[in-house]
């Protein structure tokens, strides 16, 4: 079988984006991949219900690390309701492809930022 | 730089193989099996490689089939013998931390009605012949246990349960390509009954494999043809392969010290800088019973393909257990067998070397592995 990452996916796997700690968070989340055993965890600043920083923390391989930093840069500035409709398939397109096992890398990294608004709008109902 | 880290995998052909092989593509390309001098020319050759090959393991020339690969002779061996002693029995035991050629070959032959178990290994990463003796009923007709594990490097106590085999009347299996030329067979004196090697994996050309049969008429033949390897597996013999795995196993035993001082030298070299410089890590499976070309190391906290491909962009190619992985997003099932927790399975990296490793390589690899490991650990959520 074919590891052959894009170019992107390397670039970013390599140096990614919004990576580290957050800690004056409004959200935040963890999430795994009980198969590959990958983790994820997001933290959002919300401002005016926009996202006005992101930040994440990887336990992932290549592909985990390089979803999650371009969602990252692709959310950031952009109101809660376009974000939560953020379609992983973007991810991949602006990716320039994903491996097929390694689609659901991008799925995790979209689900990771969608709870993590989740947990901001039930601590602000 | 360029490190190759990765020799269980497969390895670099020797030149010298490669020498010797050469020949049988461009002049003496005749066919072992056809009447006429040249075909009887290479028939001899591959009669005299059988005669070499079952010297250096101890075996009698006559029992040895050259197959495409491991995986092909580990197929044979596996479903020949079970349909050959199906109506003896059709209980198997193999180990559980079996190449996946034995254990898919194995778990097969579940759907015509034999019996699969596995025999577990200790924390080490080794078979315990008490824990078979347990194991075994009337209707046992094979044990299959490998010689030295592909992903641990950890060697199996492969005599003691060939003579235990062969006392109860069980066919007796070992998958021996990870082991040469680590350990020195005597493949008649041990009483195995069926042994595979794969040239690739000891410097030899890929596509060429070897099937020790003690007594060919315990299997069944997979591959009909025309009449090759005394029935057993039809197919054109393969000559240049069978010159290169004979060249191939004799310099891998006849250079044997050499070769394995070296390359535990370099291995504990590497094992120590990684200790002294890396916090968290950990050797996995036995770390006295292991041929000394084998590091499986845990990395805490971060992920395996991670520090795989971080370390691959810098030139040093290693793997994250067996190459099957790159199709397999489970963590390793051996790695879970010697018992390493959940949190654990992911964060594994295989180092092998080989002969051809160099000092420099390995200060290289280090030092990039240190700035590898910081960078993932930087930003890992495990705490
Ligand atoms: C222990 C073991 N058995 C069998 C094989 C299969 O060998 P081959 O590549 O010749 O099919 C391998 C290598 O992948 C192996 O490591
Ligand atoms: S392999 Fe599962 S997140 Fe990448």
């Amino acid at each position: 079988m074919a590891l052959n990452y894009s170019k992107q996916v390397m670039e970013h796997f390599l140096h990614p984006r919004n990576i580290g700690e957050m800690k004056d968070y409004d959200g935040t989340a963890q999430v795994g991949n009980p198969v590959c055993g990958d983790q994820l965890d997001f933290f959002i600043k919300v401002k005016d219900e926009k996202i006005e920083d992101v930040k994440f923390l990887s336990f992932g391989c290549a592909s985990n690390i390089a979803t999650a930093s371009i969602l990252t840069e692709e959310v950031k500035g952009m109101s809660l309701e376009d974000a939560k409709k953020y379609d992983w398939n973007k991810v991949v397109m602006e990716l320039g492809g994903l491996p097929k096992q390694k689609i659901h890398c991008s799925i995790l990294a979209v689900e990771g930022l969608q709870k993590a608004i989740e947990d901001y709008e039930s601590k602000n109902l | 730089m360029e490190v190759y880290l990765d020799n269980s995998a497969t390895t670099k052909l020797d030149p010298r193989v490669f020498e010797a092989m050469k020949p049988y593509f461009d002049s003496k390309y005749g066919n072992a099996s056809s009447i006429h001098k040249m075909g009887q020319e290479n028939n001899i050759k591959m009669i005299q490689c059988k005669e070499e090959i079952a010297k250096l393991i101890g075996g009698d020339p006559d029992c040895i089939i050259f197959t495409g690969s491991a995986t092909e002779a580990n197929n044979m061996i596996i479903k020949g013998v079970a349909k050959k002693n199906e109506d003896k029995g059709k209980h198997i035991l193999i180990s559980s931390i079996e190449h996946p050629s034995v254990k898919k070959s194995a778990e097969y032959l579940k759907k015509y009605g034999f019996e699969i178990e596995f025999i577990p290994v200790n924390s080490d990463g080794i078979v315990e012949l008490d824990k078979i003796k347990k194991m075994i009923r009337s209707d046992t007709i094979l044990i299959s246990v490998m010689t030295v594990n592909n992903e641990i490097g950890t060697i199996q106590p492969i005599e003691k349960i060939a003579t235990f085999a062969k006392k109860n009347g069980i066919l007796f299996h070992t998958d021996a390509v990870q082991a040469v030329p680590y350990i020195n067979f005597n493949v008649k004196a041990w009483g195995i009954d069926f042994l595979s090697l794969s040239a690739h994996k000891f410097n030899g050309p890929l596509g060429i494999g070897i099937a020790y049969l003690a007594d060919k008429r315990s299997i069944t033949p997979l591959i009909h043809g025309g009449g090759q390897e005394y029935n057993v597996r039809g197919g054109t013999y393969n000559i240049p392969g069978i010159v290169g795995v004979t060249e191939a196993l004799k310099l891998a035993y006849t250079e044997k010290e050499d070769a394995i001082k070296n390359v535990s030298e370099l291995t504990q070299y590497l094992w120590k800088r990684i200790q002294d410089e890396i916090d968290d890590v950990s050797l996995n499976g036995s770390s006295e019973h292991r041929t000394s070309n084998n590091l499986n190391i845990l990395f805490r906290r971060i992920e395996g393909e991670a520090i795989l491909m971080d370390l691959s962009v810098k030139g040093i190619y290693v793997s994250t257990g067996s190459a099957c992985s790159a199709e397999n997003l489970r963590a390793s099932s051996v790695l879970s067998e010697i018992g390493l927790k959940d949190n654990d399975l992911n964060s594994n990296i295989r180092f092998t070397l080989s002969k051809f490793n160099t000092k420099e390589e390995i200060d290289y690899t280090v030092d990039s592995l240190v700035d590898t490991v910081k960078r993932l650990r930087s930003f890992t959520p495990i705490k």
